[in-house]
């Protein structure tokens, strides 16, 4: 009876509509970390979206090239600003490596424990924001609540909640303080109670869970040819991990479970991140242990600035003193890429020195960007509103993503 | 007739100022401290006049002399009249609602009968869905004339939203007229005189319908699609700011107690106390002895439980309201359509088959 639709049926035309056309951000609630979305809607169905990144570029790789090697560090904290160790550790690593020295035990011990920290007080914020940004504020602030305490922690270690600037090539700023066992021991208790409460009020929400499954999945196939790494490779159920596939600093050491989601969906992300906020508390726990006493420098003025005892005590030590401060150290000739798990996946950097006190190129992988290219392939027919948690749990880092 | 006109006149003035004077402004301040509460937060507590804060309660006043010397902002290419109407569109039909609600009983004063309702109309169930329904213009007046994609699309949603509810909520209450059989509300109340013929008890599955769509009907989380604030920025009052901002917010408020006390009336017994009836609350205070006084003491305690019962209920939807996340637009809609239209239906069944079986005793 009814007329079969032509083939070059054309619903618009047919009914004189067209499609809106909006755009999201860069200054909009939703998309924190400033990009922009560019939204073709069909009434609520997002019929095309182009994701416009580098609100935040600020020239990261081409500014480190005017710096020293050492002056290098506080613009990395700028990159994943909400665990910035772990930019730090990165550098660092790729540095020593040029180089060619490994760092004491100790150093290693407190680079993945203030690592570790960072990456706990990350997954707070991505939650916790993704929480918000569905209506649950109450969660929101539990969580920030949880992040702001193992601030507390790391502010206690290097003086800054944000931007930590606390790694050295060859070393760190400082020691841990003392006592840092014991705040640790309390502050994880009170981050435990604030988990289970945060579990309690989303992971079994009906309504958290209809907006959450199904929305934005990725098989894994897809996911490894789009470049993810980190919690949201791992959701789509790759067990790989930085961390335990190229083992670094001394996380060989340590017994920690690499949580994997098999969807891949908005559900997966959010559950593998819960799940890696208690591996790091498991983590700090065994290294706090494990870690023995000694100095957190390498004993080699030439790469790590000695104590001012030493340097104006010594006539080595302050020439070396006088030449780093002077034109930086200068590190060898050559090229050099290491990759660090970062809070969002895999975060290398890409090093070429040619001898003299500046990196000559550097080049940083970060895990947002092809994650983040990922977004219209995940969300193309949905509606307006799993943009929201999609986007919040692919977590784009702007500071990271647009370097 | 004197008499009579400033009887209605102090009951339209204790309404309003009840609603506008008390509650709309409080519940602002009790939004804020309630979520302090529940997250560990202090919460607002920072205006103070000569350094006494009063728990925050001074932010109440401060907000509202920052709203009236705001700049009242109308966008380039909005309908500058519409524009203006819409907020006034949204608040009044809240408070009108409210003018059928029986806040008390009838008293004797004086030999003067004092029936505590501004208008006892006999479909008084009816006009408060007519009248708030009448509140869906002015949310889809705002977000079209703003001339912002932002608000239209919430002003769509927030049509859709509250027309399907309304379907879903007029039926959850069908079993309660077939109850009581009056779609008066004061003759509601009179029947929940003894604590068995409550609606709660009998209707307890129509309480939780009628609470889910009456909370969708004012458009607070977890079914705030249309002001979704990280999709949608904030909905069809995008574009509004000073005072025509505030009055969207009273208008909300207002409806928490709009709502609050339609739940009373049609749920928990009104005015009346739980086994205690009137005229056992007007002897027991010395009807015989001074009937004046027992009936106006009794009239007092009666406004006062009302009142009580009114605060657990915007308690209650407050505690919902920063516990759980917002539904996406389509599952509101699915829900309205798929769980609570139906729902309500079967429950209508359920309560004719009680009324003509004889295990539902009509009081």
């Amino acid at each position: 009876m009814s007329e079969q639709p032509k083939k070059d049926y054309d619903f618009h035309k047919e009914h004189h509509t067209e499609l809106l056309t909006v755009n999201m951000g860069p200054s909009h609630p939703a998309t924190h970390g400033t990009v922009k979305f560019m939204l073709a809607l069909d009434g609520e169905t997002i019929e095309n979206i182009e994701v416009d990144v580098g609100y935040l570029h600020r020239g990261f790789e081409k500014e480190c090239e005017a710096q020293t090697w050492t002056g290098v560090f506080p613009y990395t904290d700028r990159l994943d600003y909400l665990a910035s160790v772990i930019n730090n550790v990165g550098y660092a690593m790729t540095v020593e490596k040029l180089i060619g020295i490994t760092t004491p035990e100790r150093c290693q011990y407190i680079r993945v424990i203030t690592s570790e920290l960072a990456r706990m007080g990350a997954h707070f914020t991505c939650l916790g924001a993704g929480a918000l940004e569905l209506g649950a504020l109450t969660a929101f602030i539990y969580f920030v609540e949880a992040r702001e305490m193992v601030w507390d922690l790391i502010e206690s270690v290097c003086g800054a909640r944000l931007t930590h600037n606390y790694v050295r090539i060859g070393g760190l700023t400082s020691d841990l303080p003392d006592g840092f066992a014991g705040n640790v021991k309390t502050t994880f208790k009170e981050c435990r109670r604030l988990w289970i409460d945060f579990d309690k009020l989303l992971t079994k929400n009906r309504i958290f869970l209809d907006r959450m499954r199904d929305v934005g999945g990725i098989s894994s196939a897809d996911a490894k040819a789009w470049g993810f790494t980190g919690p949201c490779l791992r959701a789509a159920g790759v067990p790989y991990d930085v961390r335990r596939a190229e083992p670094y600093l001394v996380y060989d050491r340590v017994d920690f479970e690499i949580p994997v989601g098999e969807t891949g969906d908005n559900y997966d992300r959010f559950q593998v991140r819960l799940e890696e906020i208690e591996q790091s508390m498991r983590i700090v726990e065994q290294c706090l242990v494990q870690m023995p006493e000694g100095p957190v420098n390498v004993n080699n003025p030439e790469w790590r600035q000695p104590s001012k005892d030493l340097s104006s005590g010594n006539i080595e030590y302050m020439i070396h003193h006088f030449k780093n401060v002077l034109e930086g150290i200068h590190v060898p000739k050559g090229e050099a890429y290491q990759a660090v798990e970062g809070a969002n996946g895999e975060l290398g950097y890409y090093i070429v020195s040619n001898g003299s006190g500046y990196p000559v190129k550097m080049r940083v992988r970060p895990p947002c960007f092809p994650i983040t290219s990922a977004l219209p392939m995940l969300i193309k027919g949905r509606l307006i509103a799993d943009l929201i948690p999609t986007f919040d749990m692919l977590n784009l880092i702007g500071g990271e993503c647009d370097r | 007739m004197t008499l009579a006109l400033v009887e209605t006149a102090a009951k339209i003035a204790f309404v309003f100022g009840l609603n506008i004077g008390v509650f709309a402004p409080l519940l602002g301040w009790v939004e804020r401290k309630q979520s302090a509460v529940m997250q560990d937060r202090i919460g607002a507590d920072r205006a103070d006049v000569f350094g006494f804060t009063i728990i925050g309660l001074f932010h109440t006043m401060s907000d509202t002399i920052k709203l009236i010397f705001k700049e009242d902002f109308i966008p380039r290419g909005a309908d500058r009249i519409m524009h203006t109407a819409a907020p006034a569109l949204a608040l009044i039909p809240a408070l009108v609602a409210f003018t059928v609600i029986p806040f008390g009983g009838h008293y004797t004063l004086w030999g003067h009968n004092v029936n505590l309702v501004v208008a006892d109309l006999d479909v008084g169930a009816l006009f408060v869905f007519a009248i708030s329904s009448l509140a869906a213009y002015g949310v889809v007046l705002a977000g079209w004339s703003s001339n912002n994609n932002w608000s239209f699309l919430g002003g769509l949603r927030a049509a859709a939203q509250m027309f399907s509810y309304e379907v879903a909520m007029g039926l959850t209450i069908i079993g309660l007229v077939m109850f009581y059989q009056s779609l008066s509300l004061v003759t509601i109340v009179e029947k929940q005189n003894e604590f068995w013929h409550w609606g709660i008890i009998w209707h307890w599955p129509a309480f939780i319908l009628y609470f889910t769509c009456a909370i969708a009907e004012n458009k607070r989380i977890p079914f705030d699609v249309p002001e979704a604030e990280s999709e949608l920025v904030a909905g069809y009052f995008t574009e509004y700011s000073g005072m025509k901002f505030i009055m969207f917010w009273m208008a909300e408020f207002v409806e928490v107690v709009t709502i609050s006390a339609l739940c009373v009336v049609l749920f928990f017994g009104g005015h009346h106390l739980p086994f205690v009836t009137d005229a056992e609350l007007i002897s027991g205070l010395g009807g015989a002895l001074y009937p004046n006084f027992a009936n106006l003491a009794a009239m007092g305690i009666g406004i006062l439980t009302f009142i009580v019962k009114v605060i657990i209920l915007i308690f209650i939807q407050m505690t919902i309201r920063w516990t759980l996340p917002r539904f996406r637009y389509d599952q509101v809609m699915a829900l309205g359509w798929k769980l609570v239209l139906p729902a309500s239906l079967i429950w209508i069944f359920i309560v004719g088959v009680g009324i003509l079986s004889g295990i539902m005793p009509r009081p």
